[in-house]
């Protein structure tokens, strides 16, 4: 396991930089967004303790990719805040870009960089964000693609790569900053069967070492295994939150009854 | 048999064309080049700050460069050549001194800007919005993102397109000769044109059409080789993965 790794220990997350002190590593207070005349979230909060795994999950539209882009601020609350280790996404005082730099974003889809090879997908940031010289962040790249089990890749075209591949490569970006927060969207959904189980093996390795997540996911049993709280979300509105056993087990509500019926 | 023979004499005939091959080669050609290569620097750098300001989220900034786009597509380049050449340095605008050569390449530059900016833009916003995302993702400013990012993937979509524009280039020089080049200075269609003015034949015209074919016909297959390439991909890259 990759516990036994220092970059993902659990004292190398809790002891960076700004976090020591702070609260919660994700405060999401009376959130909503509007896209025009729609109302995507409407008045959603949420706070996560560091080492927290927090699973979304609800049907397609209801805004989970909204409320994961309002949280490293990769979208703007039409109203709320949002404070990452304590500090507001939105005060003037927060380096967005920096607090960005610690929230790793897997995304459903990749998006790799198409035009770089994966060693610089995975290093790029660490050069002209971190600021390292070449060599040493292709150090650090090398070890994070080692991580995830993609040695010997390192001069392939994502394009070249399977879907699996191509997340692993993602992961590989996003681990590779170090983050202190990382949040998935629907990273497996793209993916072929027999390739999700590789992906969710490595969110899960990831999950028990400590790390803060935040994880949009259709796999109930991932959800069920691995989160410390699953909240459901419906047309915007977290509708229940609690531990997997409770929201799995017994639902409260109509509507996550009627959710779990059509996805389990 | 008059008719004809008339026909060669007026077009081919080819003694005038020898007599006048080694000025079109040494002076004109060389200046056509020039004149060609340093017009497209100059619209490549223009045209790429046009275009990001043509995607610039903020109207005030977008607005003044749409602008710029429809009226220099807008007029016709004998217009803008003959505005920017002749008429800066009558206005007092003169950072070239009295040589046309400089400002020739402004006026070709500024038209071709307007022309490679809309080229640059539309390849900058084909591009997916989740690789502006996953730029930001990782900390990236947006500054970072756009030349790290957006513009490389965005120059890759638009090199025929802006290959082609360089096609278009080495024939826009031709209009520069009514700046009034000085000897040394003339490209390959005003020295063809000289020599028919003095000879009263048209051979040395058609001798530089042929010319300016050996460069733009090899160009415009290149162009559709590139095109072809980058659509189907890298295949050496791609054998090398195969093996692995
Ligand atoms: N940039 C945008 N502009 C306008 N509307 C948007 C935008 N992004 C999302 N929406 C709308 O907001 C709603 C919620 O979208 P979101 O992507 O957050 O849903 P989701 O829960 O992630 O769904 P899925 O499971 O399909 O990914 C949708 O109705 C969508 O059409
Ligand atoms: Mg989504």
């Amino acid at each position: 396991m990759a516990v036994s790794d220092p970059i993902l220990s659990r004292d190398a997350v809790a002891g960076r930089d700004g976090v020591a002190g702070a609260g919660y590593a994700i405060e999401v207070r009376h959130l909503f967004k509007n896209f025009g005349q729609q109302v995507v979230l409407r008045d959603v909060s949420l706070a996560q303790r560091r080492g927290e795994v927090v699973c979304l999950i609800g049907a397609s539209g209801c805004g989970k990719s909204t409320l994961l882009r309002c949280i490293n601020g990769l979208e703007q609350p039409t109203s709320g805040t949002v404070l990452i280790n304590g500090l507001d996404l939105a005060s003037p005082k927060t380096n967005i870009d920096a607090v960005r730099s610690r929230v790793g974003m897997v995304f459903q889809s990749f998006n790799l960089f198409q035009h770089l090879s994966v060693l610089d997908n995975v290093s790029i940031a660490l050069r002209h964000v971190r600021k390292l010289p070449r060599a040493q962040a292709e150090e650090i790249a090398r070890k994070k693609l080692a991580q995830v089990g993609l040695t010997g890749k390192e001069r392939s075209r994502p394009a070249q790569l399977s879907g699996g591949q191509q997340q692993r490569v993602a992961i590989a970006r996003s681990l590779a900053m170090d983050p202190e927060i990382m949040l998935f969207d629907e990273a497996t959904s793209a993916l072929d069967p027999e390739l999700v189980k590789g992906i969710l093996a490595i969110m899960r390795e990831l999950a028990e070492s400590g790390m803060t997540m935040v994880v949009v996911t259709h796999e109930m049993r991932f959800a069920r295994e691995v989160s410390d709280r699953v909240c459901f979300l419906d047309k915007g509105v977290i509708v229940e939150e609690g531990s997997p056993a409770r929201i799995f087990d017994d639902p409260q509500s109509t509507r996550l009854r009627n959710f779990l019926a059509q996805v389990l | 048999m008059t008719g004809l023979n008339n026909l060669i004499r007026t077009f081919f005939d080819l003694e005038e064309m020898v007599n006048v091959f080694p000025t079109l080669i040494t002076v004109g050609l060389r200046n056509t080049l020039v004149l060609a290569v340093f017009a497209m620097l100059f619209a490549v750098v223009f045209g790429l700050l046009l275009s990001l300001l043509l995607v610039s989220r903020n109207i005030a900034v977008r607005a003044p460069a749409f602008l710029y786009v429809d009226v220099f597509r807008g007029l016709p380049a004998i217009l803008t050549i003959y505005l920017v050449g002749q008429g800066l340095p009558i206005a007092g605008i003169a950072p070239f001194g009295r040589s046309p050569y400089p400002y020739a390449v402004v006026a070709i530059g500024i038209i071709q800007a307007a022309y490679l900016g809309e080229i640059f833009r539309s390849g900058i916003q084909s591009l997916d919005r989740s690789q502006m995302l996953a730029a930001r993702s990782v900390g990236m400013t947006h500054h970072q993102a756009m030349w790290l990012i957006i513009v490389p993937q965005a120059v890759r979509n638009v090199l025929p397109a802006t290959m082609n524009q360089f096609i278009i280039i080495v024939k826009e020089t031709s209009l520069v000769y009514l700046l009034g080049l000085f000897p040394l200075q003339r490209e390959l269609f005003s020295i063809a044109q000289d020599h028919a003015a003095n000879t009263g034949n048209l051979s040395s015209l058609v001798a530089a059409g042929i010319i300016y074919c050996i460069i733009t016909v090899p160009l415009t297959h290149l162009v559709n080789y590139v095109d072809k390439r980058l659509r189907e991909g890298p295949k050496l890259v791609a054998a090398e993965t195969a093996e692995a």
